[in-house]
């Protein structure tokens, strides 16, 4: 095939890449740095305002926070599943991935039912004798449907890397004296790190970024960045501070990105002792 | 008189319906190398797995310098394993997947330093403390994981078949390897191979097995020249199997020809099989031979040549360093001392039962 064939083939892909990534990157970068015609670092430097800022905060918090609690919940089921036999671990892990069949909104807004003041959680309690509980419009309640939407997204690529280990260095370590936690914090950890990585990237940067969730769980009381930003652009107008903030927003995924690249590269030569989280 | 160091007593262990060993004692000695050899699904690799702790048996117990380790934990026992796929951990250089089982036994650095230097030496890799796992060849590999069991000074060193992914060349030295390490050490080599030729090459004592029964355990010397049923003639080595029978002593009935033979105590007119081994055979002109055929294939072996001759409806397999024309109407002869005479086994159990009262 000549040259021009093949990039002829590739065309329509860079059409694709022009015109929905690079296109509406290059505008946001101008909205944010331009008002007017004029240059300005006013729209970026609106992260600074008491609002913006403490919404951002809360964002890290919540996004953060998720991450560690989808981690937590992942690594043992992970570290269970590789023991058990490989039929019940393929449907123990379609169960899991049986919720995302259905759209994610859906999901959150049937959770926004079951928890609120009236809902059928809180009408359990009741028949326990047990006080109501308003988890709804709150911090938590957004963390919750957030560790909810997104434990498959860590669950999968950890639960890939573990069932990748294999069995011979379990039993080589078992062989060479290893007691089981040594093998895990020695053989198993250092091992899923990529896993862990890769987990901690695809839930970590939806949850900072993510407004839908926040705005139904946490019924408009709770400010995300993403709320912020959805304001700016849909209620507002205020293509100008949107932009400037979704520039600064990107800044912290690119970052968050950054180091995790950098942790993974060096858990490559890393020299088999705890990882510290 | 070397002592007992490892026991197998009435050892059982099943996989679901399948019966892998059934009431399997073995005895192996200090200092020996003990090769368990034997087809694929024969057992051995389970017996050497129950050893290193990997597996517990259904029933029976095994002794390791007179106490019952049957049910403590791999970690615990004082023997190291090199695995078939050597199984280094990739995510440590080669010093510290030697170190591995030394830190564990909390040595100090600078004996551990120390350790890992002998060691390589002693595996001809010096210097390759800082090298990645995936920097090394198979054969660099395969001497790694033996130099990281080594370092711990184990009583017993178990090899699951480690040369089996190796080239031929390479696994001829890595076979003297072995036996340097082993003359050097002074340790117990336990080794699992379906190779034979690996087994008569370096073991002390070869253990054959068969569908869970030990067939039979000598010498390489004793198990290649008497072996002591048509299974393990024709395991180890390639074999003329014959039905024959034992007219007398010292005289067998093969093919309708009554050839004379050393074996005494068959008892008159008892089937036995008869094991000729192929380069015991020799051509002669057809008038001095006890049977005479014609030469159908020759195949030139680099050492010998490898000849087929029908002769009495049966294909002849002979090894022997001079050549002969295929066609041609040849003679074959044996020294009667170069026949094996061996008792028909009825079932498989039988030949093990047989074995075990001898032992």
């Amino acid at each position: 095939m000549t040259r021009f064939k093949k990039q002829f083939l590739a065309g329509p892909y860079l059409l694709w890449i022009i015109g929905f990534i690079v296109i509406p990157m290059l505008l946001i970068v101008y909205y944010a740095f331009f008002s007017n015609g004029s240059f300005t670092l006013n729209n970026v430097m609106a992260i600074t305002d008491t609002v913006n800022l403490k919404a951002i905060i809360l964002s890290l918090k919540v996004g953060i926070t998720s991450t560690l609690l989808c981690l937590l919940l992942s690594y043992p089921l992970a570290l269970i599943l590789r023991n058990i036999n490989i039929k019940s671990q393929n449907f123990i892990v379609f169960l899991f991935m049986l919720p995302m069949w259905m759209n994610f909104m859906l999901r959150i807004l049937a959770w926004k039912l079951l928890l609120s003041k009236n809902g059928i959680f809180n009408s359990f309690l009741v028949q326990l004798n047990l006080p109501k509980i308003n988890i709804l419009n709150t911090p938590q309640a957004i963390i919750f449907g957030m560790v909810y939407d997104y434990l498959p997204f860590m669950l999968l690529p950890i639960y890939n890397s573990m069932a990748n280990i294999k069995k011979d260095y379990i039993e080589a370590a078992q062989d060479l004296g290893a007691s089981q936690i040594r093998i895990l914090f020695q053989i198993i950890l250092p091992l899923t790190i990529s896993g862990i990585i890769s987990g901690v990237v695809m839930v970590f940067v939806p949850t900072l970024t993510s407004f839908a969730i926040a705005e139904l769980l946490g019924g408009g009381k709770v400010l995300l960045i993403g709320n912020v930003i959805e304001h700016d652009f849909i209620q507002g107008m205020r293509w100008d501070i949107g932009s400037g903030l979704s520039f600064v927003l990107m800044l912290f995924v690119l970052v968050s990105m950054i180091l995790s690249n950098a942790f993974s590269n060096d858990s490559k030569e890393q020299k088999g002792g705890n990882v510290i989280l | 008189m070397k002592k007992n160091l490892i026991d197998f007593i009435d050892i059982s262990k099943s996989y679901g319906d399948n019966l892998v060993l059934d009431k399997f004692n073995l005895t192996v000695k200090e200092n020996e190398f003990v090769t368990l050899l034997g087809p694929s699904g024969c057992g051995k690799t389970t017996t050497l797995r129950l050893l290193g702790g990997f597996e517990t048996p259904d029933e029976g117990k095994i002794l390791f310098d007179g106490a019952n380790i049957t049910d403590l934990p791999a970690n615990q026992r004082k023997l190291n394993t090199v695995f078939q796929k050597y199984s280094l951990f990739p995510h440590m250089t080669i010093g510290e997947n030697i170190a591995f089982g030394l830190k564990i036994s909390k040595k100090s650095s600078s004996y551990i330093k120390d350790k890992i230097k002998y060691a390589l030496k002693l595996v001809n890799l010096d210097g390759f403390e800082n090298r990645s796992v995936d920097s090394l060849s198979g054969g660099q590999q395969q001497r790694i994981a033996i130099a990281r069991a080594i370092v711990n000074e184990p009583k017993v060193l178990l090899l699951d078949e480690p040369l089996g992914a190796l080239d031929l060349k390479l696994r001829r030295s890595m076979q003297y390897e072995l036996i340097r390490l082993k003359n050097e050490l002074g340790i117990t080599f336990v080794y699992v191979t379906h190779d034979q030729e690996e087994a008569l090459t370096m073991s002390d004592q070869i253990v054959v097995m068969n569908q869970g029964y030990i067939q039979q355990i000598g010498s390489p010397e004793d198990i290649y020249n008497e072996p002591e049923n048509a299974f393990v003639a024709d395991f180890i080595g390639s074999s003329n199997i014959l039905n024959g029978t034992m007219i007398r002593d010292c005289l067998v009935s093969v093919l309708g020809v009554e050839i004379p033979c050393v074996d005494e105590g068959f008892g008159n007119n008892t089937p036995v099989d008869v094991v000729i081994r192929p380069e015991d055979i020799v051509i002669t002109s057809p008038e001095n031979g006890f049977m005479e055929g014609d030469i159908i294939s020759n195949i030139f072996k680099g050492v010998h040549y490898e000849i087929e001759i029908l002769a009495n409806g049966y294909t002849w397999l002979i090894h022997t360093t001079k050549n002969a024309d295929v066609g041609a109407h040849v003679g074959i002869n044996v020294d009667p001392f170069d026949i094996q005479i061996m008792k028909k086994a009825e079932h498989s159990d039988e030949k093990a039962v047989n074995i075990d009262d001898k032992i």
